[in-house]
């Protein structure tokens, strides 16, 4: 049973300010993962919450409790490293056993727990090796061991994947998550993978320049993206964005991507929904590739384009359409748009557009 | 292991465009420091093995003769020369220990970043860089009875260290520990800042106190380089003849290389000298191979 909250913390490093005003309580057995690129300040974040930053303002609390004066040892955290830190010159045994002996645990009641942590993890086999016989999947193993074998109050994990190949992240995501279910611990887990972020955490802390822009569910901050900001960095392949302009016709409202020849077909409350803002001009259109449709021939509310690049991923291609002198990128299934310089026609699925302001970026939150 | 042979270089090669080929580096560097080596320290070595057979005496032109063994069991036998390897182990035991704990010691507390922090470290290494022979002098004056300022500092009256036979070789130690430490420290502080920072953060996280994160993650991760040090101050301590010859003329003050140096230029008693020398070598060779046997076990672990 373990709350933290984060009240008005700001830390400085130098005249450099990494974290303004940053809020956030977490509930207990949450998995929650603060995602940005690097540099956001989310690493900080996370160092202020074990103990090995100090914070120039704000409360960090545990269970209520502040700590934000405690050391590290007295926060009853713990904590997997991007690095790993095994202690080299100790065995896998000795490693996930040092936390434990730290605080003078009886030596049966170690090797019970270590034995119990290893089973889970399923390194039993390699106890008795040093860290430096192991691979990086198993080195992670060990890490999460560590911090698991004590039963802390929260889980912290710094980029805990970063270091390894791109088949033995997905497995040790797939881990990870599985050990989370099976423990359920309060985790903070940072990461600058938006796919690790998406498949692992219960809420997502998007940080950006020591700002935080969105927090919510993997639902939330995809489907509803507060700023352009959280659009882009969320998703892959990344959504479209670009200036638009919004104009009445007939029956319908039509909106134009840049100086595109034509624009696209969308339901006429859009016009009320936006409520004047179309007129100041500062309209930008955010769009995902597969809010793209293509049809390879003409249809109502489709709009001849010419596809410029492909890009085949196996289970689906990403095509770049020319609309006026803009890229828009659709997701289309393999194979469908032939080649380069095919024409095709183009729709936008209003339900899935999104619309922001362009000076401040924020989202106007008009859905369809 | 695969012997390579040395070739001429392709005069085309962009080895040879650079600079010297591997037979020029041979002639140059090479071959005159194996002539060197072989010149002033092999054939040396080799000649006085061949002394410590013979009664040769350096300051006669009598005829010697080749006595065997003789010197040997003459020295081993000689209960003057055990009371010399007595004082000379009590000298290294004390004289490494302080250095070891005084070096480590202030390591410790430099492995931190503080103000002028490469002033104060580059003025803890002065003493090293001095002569032995002048620190011997120096500290002679320091221990004077009637107005050194030692006994001036700790109010012991007239305390006579260098010619009490009590103290004498406990004060040249002293001044040993005060020359050599920085050595050990400049050892221990390169070993202290190769342990990596993520491990104490990984320790703090651990909930390890001070001392068990000093004595289960920096001593073992230091260990091999204390060791080097500790090898390096024990055959150095065993030697010691500078310092203790310029400061005191106790006999419990008397090491094993005051003794050699008096057989052999007081009394010009050579070939026993290099009998005597022979032993001293084969006890720091042997001293030393116990360290590096146990320096291998820690790179081991």
């Amino acid at each position: 049973m373990t709350q933290i909250e984060l009240r008005g913390i700001e830390k400085f490093f130098g005249a450099v300010q990494v974290i303004h005003n940053l809020n956030l309580a977490i509930a207990d057995n949450e998995f929650i993962v603060l995602l940005g690129q690097s540099g956001c300040g989310k690493t900080t974040t996370l160092r202020a919450i074990a103990g090995l930053e100090t914070i120039d303002q704000g409360d960090i609390l545990i269970d209520g409790k502040p700590v934000q004066h405690l050391k590290a040892a007295d926060r009853d955290i713990a904590m997997v490293f991007q690095s790993f830190s095994l202690y080299p010159h100790m065995t896998v045994f000795e490693n996930i056993a040092f936390p434990l002996r730290a605080t003078r645990m009886g030596s049966d009641e170690v090797d019970k727990s270590v034995r119990e942590v290893a089973r889970v993890l399923r390194i039993t086999d390699l106890l008795g090796k040093k860290p430096s016989a192991l691979s990086g999947g198993d080195m992670q193993r060990v890490a999460i061991g560590r911090a698991l074998v004590r039963r802390p109050k929260a889980m912290l994990m710094d980029e805990p994947i970063g270091a390894l190949d791109a088949k033995l992240r997905e497995e040790m995501r797939a881990e990870i998550k599985r050990l989370h279910i099976k423990q359920g611990s309060t985790t903070i887990y940072v990461t600058h993978d938006q796919i690790e972020a998406m498949s692992l955490a219960d809420r997502i802390v998007i940080m950006h320049e020591g700002f935080i822009q969105q927090v919510g569910t993997p639902d939330e901050v995809y489907s509803h993206p507060a700023n352009l900001f959280v659009a882009q960095f969320v998703g892959s392949p990344v959504m479209n964005v670009a200036d638009a302009s919004v104009a009445e016709a007939a029956s319908a409202a039509t909106v134009t991507i840049g100086d595109a020849p034509a624009g696209f077909e969308f339901p006429r409350e859009l016009l009320s929904k936006l409520n004047g803002h179309a007129a100041n001009g500062g309209l930008t259109l955010g769009i995902r590739p597969e809010g793209v449709l293509v049809r390879r021939d003409a249809a109502p509310g489709y709009v001849p384009v010419e596809a410029h690049i492909i890009e085949p991923l196996g289970s689906f291609d990403v095509v770049d359409l020319k609309v006026g002198s803009k890229m828009l990128r659709a997701r289309t299934k393999a194979g469908y748009v032939a080649g380069p310089g095919e024409k095709v026609h183009v729709r936008i699925d209003p339900e899935q557009a999104h619309f922001f302001d362009t000076a401040s970026g924020k989202s106007l939150g008009v859905r369809l | 292991m695969a012997s390579v042979a040395l070739t001429h270089l392709d005069p085309a090669s962009r080895a040879a465009a650079r600079g010297w080929s591997d037979l020029t580096i041979r002639n140059v560097f090479i071959i005159p420091t194996l002539a060197f080596l072989i010149v002033f320290n092999i054939f040396p070595l080799i000649y006085s093995l061949g002394y410590s057979f013979t009664n040769f005496a350096a300051n006669r032109s009598d005829p010697w003769q080749f006595v065997g063994l003789q010197n040997y069991r003459e020295l081993l036998s000689d209960d003057h020369i055990w009371s010399n390897f007595v004082i000379t182990a009590k000298y290294v035991i004390v004289s490494v220990a302080g250095q070891m704990i005084v070096g480590f010691g202030l390591a410790l507390l430099l492995n931190r970043s503080f103000p002028m922090k490469g002033l104060i470290t580059t003025l803890l290494l002065l003493p090293m860089m001095m002569s032995a022979a002048v620190v011997g002098l120096f500290w002679q004056l320091l221990y004077s009875p009637s107005w050194g300022p030692i006994n001036y500092v700790f109010g012991l009256g007239d305390f006579a260290w260098l010619s009490n036979p009590d103290s004498a070789l406990y004060a040249v130690a002293i001044t040993d520990i005060w020359m050599w430490s920085p050595f050990v420290m400049l050892l221990s502080l390169a070993g202290l800042s190769a342990v990596p920072q993520h491990l104490y953060e990984a320790a703090a996280i651990d909930r390890a106190g001070w001392w068990y994160t000093f004595t289960r993650i920096t001593l073992p991760l230091v260990s091999p380089i204390l060791l080097i040090a500790l090898i390096f101050r024990t055959m150095e301590a065993f030697k010691t003849f500078d310092i203790a010859y310029t400061m005191t003329t106790q006999p419990t003050a008397e090491l094993i290389a005051i003794r050699l140096y008096k057989q052999a230029f007081q009394q010009w008693d050579t070939g026993k000298s290099c009998a005597l020398a022979y032993i001293v070598l084969i006890m720091v060779l042997a001293i030393t191979n116990l360290y590096v046997k146990y320096l291998n076990k820690v790179k081991e672990r």
